[in-house]
């Protein structure tokens, strides 16, 4: 199989999976539970979802293992069970996946703010090395630190990535526009920003998570595009903003909402396209159908 | 350094995020005095606590919050600003606790029980300190009860809810609805990246604050 850089670089686009902490709650995910936990204890429920987005058209599926990290394990007493908690999720995706379609292996923040002095760079370092080594030795071949919003922890974690494994190593940061129709995290760090500290941590495909949808995401990608044309560029968006609706949260951006701008979004410049938040396989489905018909 | 000179330089370091002298943040003020000397100096001179915490450092972190919302700053420059403000504030406590100097009012927050984000939280809880309220937070995971045995400490106090999880809005909802139950005049403020002031109509909650700096304004409207 091909990387996904090396497919990219042939000239594909190619699509990424849906949401998942969504699709677990809709099985019975409590909030307040430790949604890693399922890959140990209903390793079935969380294989359904990887298979469903296989089903949908996806050309790489993500991993139950978003907050796998010792830190935010360590809140359910579970920051010693990092390691098999990552392996098993990267397990039930490789499952599916077969020899194929690529696992990306999901490692994402801590929720410690380095600049409060509550944790070192060091100890982000060694968390996300033990999530990057569960998830390639389950069988991920890329990883993908997302929802990035400090340039720092990025860093730690695009590190810990390229100097513990041999996978691909993507970054996805999370932006807001400003007033003024930039884009910042909440950080304050704008895709230029990410782009050069990404490329210097390791990292060799870069984007942009959830958000407000997918029509911000265009400008995203054309801030990435505007000073690096050759980079890879993954873009997995919200369906929208999520409405809560009696007692239920919902995310408005219908498949089709979401596939009219997929067009648009490859001609930015994005190189894989997926969802995030609120996103469905019926979503990727579209999605998919879109991207094949841009290769005719 | 006159009285106004001295109140100026220290509203500049919480604006800046000036901590103290060896700080080396921010770079442009570097081997300054910082938040923590000046509060004493002004003190020594004479200055009251009153006017140290009104026109120095709540004008300050006023311009903060201000910043933010319009998103001039980030959540960096806040924390350090925040960190500045609470090393002067340690130098006014006595003040506090004798009742020389008096806060606008009680607020508790915390975040929804199920959710365990602190970061937007925190940054609330900062920037209604820096705004003159007493702050008590009860910290992730807060079910109704607990918010209930501080209201019932705290009669007085208003009450803010945060959530950044989707899935914790519908406990937001069962919080809100077992505290206006007991205490229907008390004032319930929600935030978080998913709630809208149409959630907040929902749920019965009395504010909504998008950002920091609007849950300030409402607070301070309250006892305007």
């Amino acid at each position: 199989m091909k990387t996904i850089t090396q497919a990219i670089r042939s000239g594909n686009v190619m699509v990424s999976d849906g949401a998942w902490g969504t699709f677990l709650q809709q099985m019975g995910l409590q909030p307040g539970e430790c949604t890693e936990s399922w890959n140990l204890k209903h390793p079935d429920r969380v294989l359904k979802i990887a298979q469903s987005y296989i089903d949908a058209g996806s050309d790489m599926i993500e991993t139950n293992s978003f907050g796998g990290n010792a830190f935010k394990l360590s809140m359910f007493g579970l920051e010693d069970k990092s390691f098999e908690i990552n392996e098993a999720a990267a397990r039930i995706s490789r499952q599916v996946a077969g020899d194929n379609k690529h696992v990306l292996g999901s490692i994402g923040p801590t929720g410690k703010i380095l600049m409060m002095g509550d944790v070192t760079y060091d100890q982000l370092y060694e968390a996300f090395k033990t999530q990057a080594m569960g998830l390639e030795a389950g069988g991920a071949n890329a990883l993908v630190v997302e929802t990035m919003t400090d340039i720092e922890e990025a860093t730690a974690a695009v590190k810990a990535c390229r100097e513990n494994t041999s996978s691909e190593v993507i970054c996805t940061m999370t932006f807001d526009k400003s007033p003024d129709g930039s884009f910042f995290t909440m950080m304050g760090v704008s895709p230029a920003d990410m782009v050069a500290a990404m490329l210097d941590a390791g990292a060799t495909i870069i984007g942009a998570n959830c958000g407000n949808g997918m029509e911000n995401m265009i400008g995203v990608v054309k801030e990435i595009r505007a000073i690096d044309a050759e980079i890879p560029v993954l873009v997995h968006a919200n369906a929208g903003a999520p409405v809560y609706k009696n007692g239920e949260t919902v995310f408005l951006e219908t498949p089709d909402e979401m596939a009219k701008f997929v067009k648009l979004l490859v001609n930015a410049g994005a190189n894989i396209i997926g969802g995030c938040c609120g996103t469905t396989p019926d979503h990727i489905k579209k999605i998919a159908e879109i991207v094949k018909s841009l290769k005719k | 350094m006159d009285k106004n000179e001295l109140l100026t330089k220290l509203a500049e370091c919480v604006e800046f995020g000036k901590v103290n002298k060896a700080a080396p943040y921010p770079p442009t003020m570097k081997g300054q005095d910082g938040a923590d000397e000046l509060t004493k100096q002004a003190l020594e001179i004479g200055i009251k606590p009153v006017d140290i915490l009104n026109d120095a450092l709540i004008f300050a972190m006023d311009k903060v919050g201000e910043k933010f919302t319009q998103k001039k700053i980030f959540v960096p420059q806040m924390l350090i600003s925040a960190k500045a403000m609470n090393v002067a504030m340690e130098h006014l406590k006595p003040f506090f606790q004798s009742g020389e100097v008096k806060r606008k009012g009680k607020f508790i927050i915390g975040t929804v029980s199920g959710d365990l984000h602190d970061i937007g939280k925190n940054l609330v809880a900062m920037i209604v300190e820096g705004a003159g309220w007493e702050v008590i937070d009860l910290g992730v995971d807060v079910d109704a009860a607990k918010f209930i045995v501080a209201i019932n400490e705290n009669p007085d106090a208003v009450v803010g809810l945060s959530a950044l999880l989707t899935t914790t809005m519908p406990n937001m909802q069962k919080i809100a609805a077992e505290i206006k139950s007991q205490f229907p005049d008390v004032k319930l403020v929600i935030g978080g990246a998913p709630v809208n002031d149409e959630f907040r109509d929902e749920i019965g909650a009395d504010g909504y604050s998008p950002d920091p700096q609007s849950a300030v304004a409402y607070l301070n409207a309250l006892v305007a």
